[in-house]
């Protein structure tokens, strides 16, 4: 246990040191909800209720999404390019030989970095967000809670999903395709583009369905408070029964993948 | 100019020679360039107009915005990959070659892939003509090439000021994404749909507007929200020429400031 806590520690640190690298993050996204909120502003205002949202809800709704996107590693460039990297080099052998589950290792570091991302690239925007807009606050200390675990299940689950992706390697070498098609496939079905109850007929229930929607999706409706009682627990066992068959799936491929990995050289 | 074309054509053999990587990173760039339009699509899937704008007329905004980006991107986009040459000291390599340093920069890694971006946004815009109910007179079908080049300049200016940026602090590149596709993403609305000091921002201070919001207008014949006297409408390339004029500047402190890593 201490190990992987220290896993994660130090993950945690090793992105706080590229301090530019945050401030040039927090900045870029707080750009993003700047306009983003106001093309949802004009929306609303030609359809207020649009997706089951008033327009304070649907402003809320931006930059959560801004704010989580560093967390929820949307766009990449998380843990699984350097996983794909290291079987791609064969380095990789390395961490199979350590006495450490391979999976929960990078889960450890992965936390780490979200941590580190949720306070210094989700901060910044929504208190801009917050002074410039109308943005709606949980009230009370349970719904903020009841957020926090939803995040904290989000990010397990985009983390076994990019588990995945970088597991592919494996079988392909270079994973940059899947890799790419992965972060494609993260920022439509997360509700990134558009709040996913937006989305017309069997399209937005398939979207609603699929494990991308515990990224930002659920934990967004669960701030917004739009999840009461039994719902909320509902939404919650959603994103935690993802994260079981995801990390099983990945535990699986783990076992398979090691016992064909062949690496070069001596 | 010699030395750029020289060094982007053995980047395009070399990214011809994988034939399925090139196919399939092109296609991702045409489907992640989509993605905006999808969102587009979305909203007018719920309303008619957008800050009084019909679906049409949003498309040539986005497709003006999109086809100046592409090209951009296309043209000096590899400048932003001008960091990591900083941070590993390969940058030296380039300076004592008998070519411009820039013109190995822009081309540096040329990706041919980017022209999935350019595609896209080149068939929106060409939709949005067939959709749009405008009177072609002769100043509206100058205006467009007009405005394609000049936004491309500004782009491409952009980009050169954020490759400059990268030699004083070259952790924080991500900055440039705030300007060059959140300016696509501005640019791609209506100038109505945002607040107005937004726009004086993006007009006064770092001057989007004349990527297309201008010309745009014009072609539209709507009215511009902050007012602005009619040869605004126009002065997208004397916009265009002062970026790149500060660009080009910045460029060159920026080169004659640099120190090696020292490694």
């Amino acid at each position: 246990m201490g190990l992987y806590a220290a896993i994660a520690v130090r993950s945690f640190r090793r992105y706080a040191t590229y301090r530019a690298a945050t401030v040039a993050g927090a900045f870029t996204n707080t750009v993003f909800g700047l306009i983003v909120a106001h093309t949802y502003l004009a929306l609303w205002d030609e359809r207020p209720a649009l997706g089951g949202y008033d327009v304070a809800q649907a402003v809320t709704f931006v930059w959560l999404g801004q704010a989580l996107l560093a967390a929820m590693s949307l766009l990449g460039g998380g843990f699984e390019e350097e996983l794909g990297e290291r079987i791609r080099t064969g380095d990789v052998a390395v961490d199979l030989y350590r006495p450490v589950n391979l999976q929960l290792w990078w889960l450890c570091a992965d936390l780490g970095r979200a941590g580190y991302h949720l306070l210094g690239r989700g901060l910044v925007p929504v208190l801009v967000g917050g002074c410039l807009f109308d943005l709606r606050v949980p009230t009370g200390p349970a719904r903020w809670f009841a957020f926090l675990v939803s995040v904290l299940l989000g990010i397990v689950v985009s983390f076994a999903l990019r588990y995945l992706v970088a597991l592919s390697g494996f079988w392909l070498l270079d994973g940059s395709g899947v890799r790419t098609v992965g972060v494609l496939t993260a920022v439509f079905f997360s509700g990134m583009l558009l709040p996913l109850t937006l989305f017309p007929g069997w399209l937005g229930e398939l979207a609603r369905a699929l494990p991308w929607s515990a990224l930002l999706q659920v934990p967004a409706d669960v701030y917004l408070g739009r999840h009461a009682g039994g719902e909320l627990v509902g939404a919650m066992a959603f994103q935690a029964g993802w994260a079981v068959v995801l990390l099983a799936t990945g535990q699986a491929l783990t076992a398979m993948a090691t016992r064909r990995v062949v690496v070069q050289g001596g | 100019m010699r030395g750029y074309l020289f060094i982007a054509a053995m980047w395009m053999r070399s990214t011809l020679t994988y034939r399925t990587s090139f196919v399939l990173l092109t296609l991702a760039q045409l489907v992640t360039s989509g993605l905006d339009f999808v969102v587009i699509a979305v909203m007018f899937a719920h309303t008619d107009t957008l800050g009084g704008f019909e679906l049409g007329e949003v498309a040539f905004l986005y497709g003006t915005s999109g086809v100046a980006l592409g090209l951009a991107d296309l043209l000096v986009g590899s400048a932003q990959q001008v960091g990591r040459r900083i941070r590993d000291g390969s940058l030296d390599v380039l300076l004592v070659r008998p070519v411009p340093v820039f013109a190995q920069v822009a081309a540096d890694r040329f990706a041919l892939r980017r022209l999935g971006r350019l595609t896209q946004t080149g068939a929106a815009l060409a939709w949005s003509l067939v959709l749009l109910d405008v009177d072609w007179t002769w100043d509206r079908v100058l205006l467009l090439p007009w405005m394609l080049l000049s936004g491309t300049a500004i782009f491409a200016g952009i980009y050169v000021l954020g490759a400059a940026f990268q030699f004083w602090a070259a952790d924080a590149a991500e900055v440039q994404n705030a300007f060059t596709h959140g300016g696509n993403t501005l640019t791609q609305f209506p100038p109505h749909v945002f607040a107005r000091d937004l726009v004086r921002g993006v007009t006064f201070v770092v001057p989007l507007a004349f990527v297309n919001w201008m010309p745009a207008l014009h072609v539209l014949d709507r009215p511009d929200p902050l007012g602005l006297p009619a040869f605004a409408d126009f002065a997208s390339p004397v916009v265009a020429a002062a970026v790149c004029g500060v660009a080009a500047l910045a460029w060159r402190a920026a080169v004659r400031g640099y120190r090696s890593t020292g490694s």
